[in-house]
């Protein structure tokens, strides 16, 4: 069978996920364990961040390893604004989506004129120079961070330091980010990206502006990486330099591989998968990252397309 | 004729090695123009900077009026000069209706389009299915390119140039590899283009060339040392010393 280019996905698993997050409120509450809720919006955030970065690695071919300066740029734009008394969530999160998206589409010009190693480099050199940035910024918490004096208003009746509405309010936009880059992978945009992918040279050669179709997809993932940022500062009630650090950019391409490259949910599975054992090992033992490094481990040497790929057959063959 | 490609004193450098040493040469609109050479004469180079994968050290390259020189690879493509490659360049893992499709969508423009859905749009499955009857590939629309045999894959290395419309296509070594059926077959698909485009052709088969070509023009250590009939070429002297061998002369004579 040939690699398939078009992403199906099944209207009976996008409405049963959605229905499930949807009661997740509900269980928390009945079972009285609020902790999991903001646990699950975390998770959220984070499958967005993930699924930002599989644009670039899964359908792009571009191992990018500092994909953590947008998500952080993201959340120290929102804390930033908010320190200057912008605590609007509709003008902030846009804002921080701009401004991540224009980081991207910087860093992303430089680097897209590399490839392989090459460029796994100096997209890690960025992402570190940006965190050294924001460390040196003694105005905005340097090493320390920058507390959000409190969180985005929403205004519409949304009461975001409610737990349960941010929950909700990060559900609709990761499912709808998710969703827009879901028509993306398969649009035109998308089916030239996973050529690239398959053979830069020769999508050149047949007539395709490589370059300007890679950059477009770096500014994309950047702004939704930006939006993921965005919430994670609201969620946590801070900026710090820890979300732009290489540890940070590792964490994503750890999500992107656990969960699979080769599917669209992949990451967000591999997500969910990595914050969960975080979340339950490091209960039992401060060894944890231990545990998390042996699954993984698992995962690459006995399912090589990732937890996703358990699931409905193999969709790689190659 | 109208000439389509002019080359005027191209050179390309290598470290000490001068591997296209001030090549003029001309490609008349609607003509197969054969390249031959000796193995390391050049010839490879001198598709590549036609083609534009190659920057030039010295000298012009002019299509269809327009001096290319300095343009980049999906431009030159876009004004009508397509290439195939001497070493097949596939989407391995892809159908090859998938294969053609890239050729086709690349042609019909609007990459930049992030929300309808690609799979939908008949127009361009439609025209791979026509290249790939072109090009004898229509009972193979499903299988990945990786999965074909050689001659099918040099075929499909042609459809996807030719998807691109081109007005002049550079055939790097087509037959290379080829059995003799699948030769002879090649020979007949290349034959069936000349009412398409025009054609670059560089190939080691001196039998196809002199079946097929309207001109040769003779690269030996990176100069043209002969442009003619293949008539003309095959009694040329410099070119029997050179390059053709005493023995093939006397074997066709």
């Amino acid at each position: 069978m040939a690699l398939q280019l078009h992403h199906r996905a099944s209207p009976a698993v996008v409405v049963t996920l959605l229905a499930a997050l949807a009661a997740l409120p509900a269980i928390t509450h009945a079972i009285d364990e609020p902790f999991y809720l903001v646990l699950a919006s975390r998770i959220l955030l984070y499958a967005l961040a993930a699924t930002s970065l599989n644009l670039l690695v899964g359908f792009g071919g571009m191992v990018s390893f500092g994909h953590a300066a947008f998500f952080g740029t993201g959340a120290y734009v929102v804390a930033i604004a908010a320190s200057h008394g912008l605590d609007s969530a509709w003008t902030a999160w846009p804002l921080a989506m701009g401004v991540a998206a224009f980081a991207a589409l910087v860093i992303g010009a430089i680097s897209l004129r590399t490839r392989g190693v090459y460029f796994i480099m100096i997209t890690l050199a960025f992402a570190q120079m940006m965190f050294y940035v924001f460390v040196s910024l003694k105005a905005y918490g340097g090493e320390d961070g920058l507390p959000l004096p409190h969180r985005s208003v929403a205004g519409a009746g949304l009461d975001l330091k409610s737990d349960t509405t941010f929950y909700y309010v990060t559900l609709a936009l990761v499912a709808a980010a998710s969703g827009l880059l879901w028509r993306l992978v398969n649009s035109r945009f998308g089916r030239a990206l996973q050529g690239i992918r398959e053979n830069e040279t020769r999508m050149e050669a047949v007539g395709f502006p490589v370059y300007r179709i890679k950059l477009a997809a770096f500014v994309i993932a950047g702004a939704i990486a930006g939006l993921a940022g965005a919430l994670a500062a609201n969620q946590s009630d801070m900026a710090g330099p820890a979300m732009l650090h290489w540890n940070q950019s590792g964490t994503l391409l750890v999500m992107v591989i656990l969960g699979g490259t080769g599917r669209f949910l992949g990451p967000a599975l591999g997500a969910a998968v990595l914050l969960l054992l975080e979340e339950f090992v490091s209960a039992y033992t401060m060894h944890w990252q231990f545990y998390v490094g042996a699954v993984l481990l698992a995962v690459v040497m006995f399912l090589p397309g990732g937890l996703a790929s358990m699931f409905a057959g193999r969709r790689r063959d190659g | 004729m109208a000439e389509l490609l002019h080359l005027d004193a191209l050179v390309k450098r290598f470290g000490g090695l001068t591997a296209t040493d001030g090549v003029t040469l001309d490609v008349a609109d609607g003509e197969i123009h054969a390249l031959i050479g000796p193995n390391g004469a050049g010839k490879t180079t001198l598709i590549h900077q036609i083609a534009g994968s190659l920057a030039p050290d010295a000298g012009r390259i002019r299509f269809n009026g327009v001096d290319v020189t300095r343009m980049s690879l999906h431009l030159r493509t876009q004004l009508g000069l397509a290439r195939s490659y001497q070493v097949v360049s596939l989407f391995r893992r892809l159908s090859v209706r998938d294969n053609l499709a890239f050729a086709v969508q690349a042609r019909t423009g609007s990459t930049f389009q992030f929300w309808r859905a690609a799979a939908d749009q008949q127009p361009l499955f439609d025209e791979a299915r026509e290249l790939a009857a072109r090009v004898d590939l229509a009972d193979r629309l499903d299988a990945p390119a990786r999965t074909l045999a050689h001659g099918e894959q040099r075929r499909l290395e042609i459809g996807l140039a030719l998807a691109t419309r081109p007005r002049l296509l550079l055939l790097d070594e087509p037959l290379a590899g080829l059995g003799p059926e699948e030769s002879a077959r090649m020979v007949d698909l290349v034959s069936g283009l000349r009412s398409h485009c025009t054609l670059l052709l560089v190939e080691h088969d001196m039998d196809a060339v002199f079946r097929l070509a309207d001109r040769v023009s003779v690269l030996v250590n990176g100069r043209i040392i002969a442009t003619g009939t293949p008539d003309e070429i095959r009694v040329h002297r410099e070119v029997r010393r050179a390059y053709l061998g005493d023995d093939v002369a006397v074997h066709d004579a």
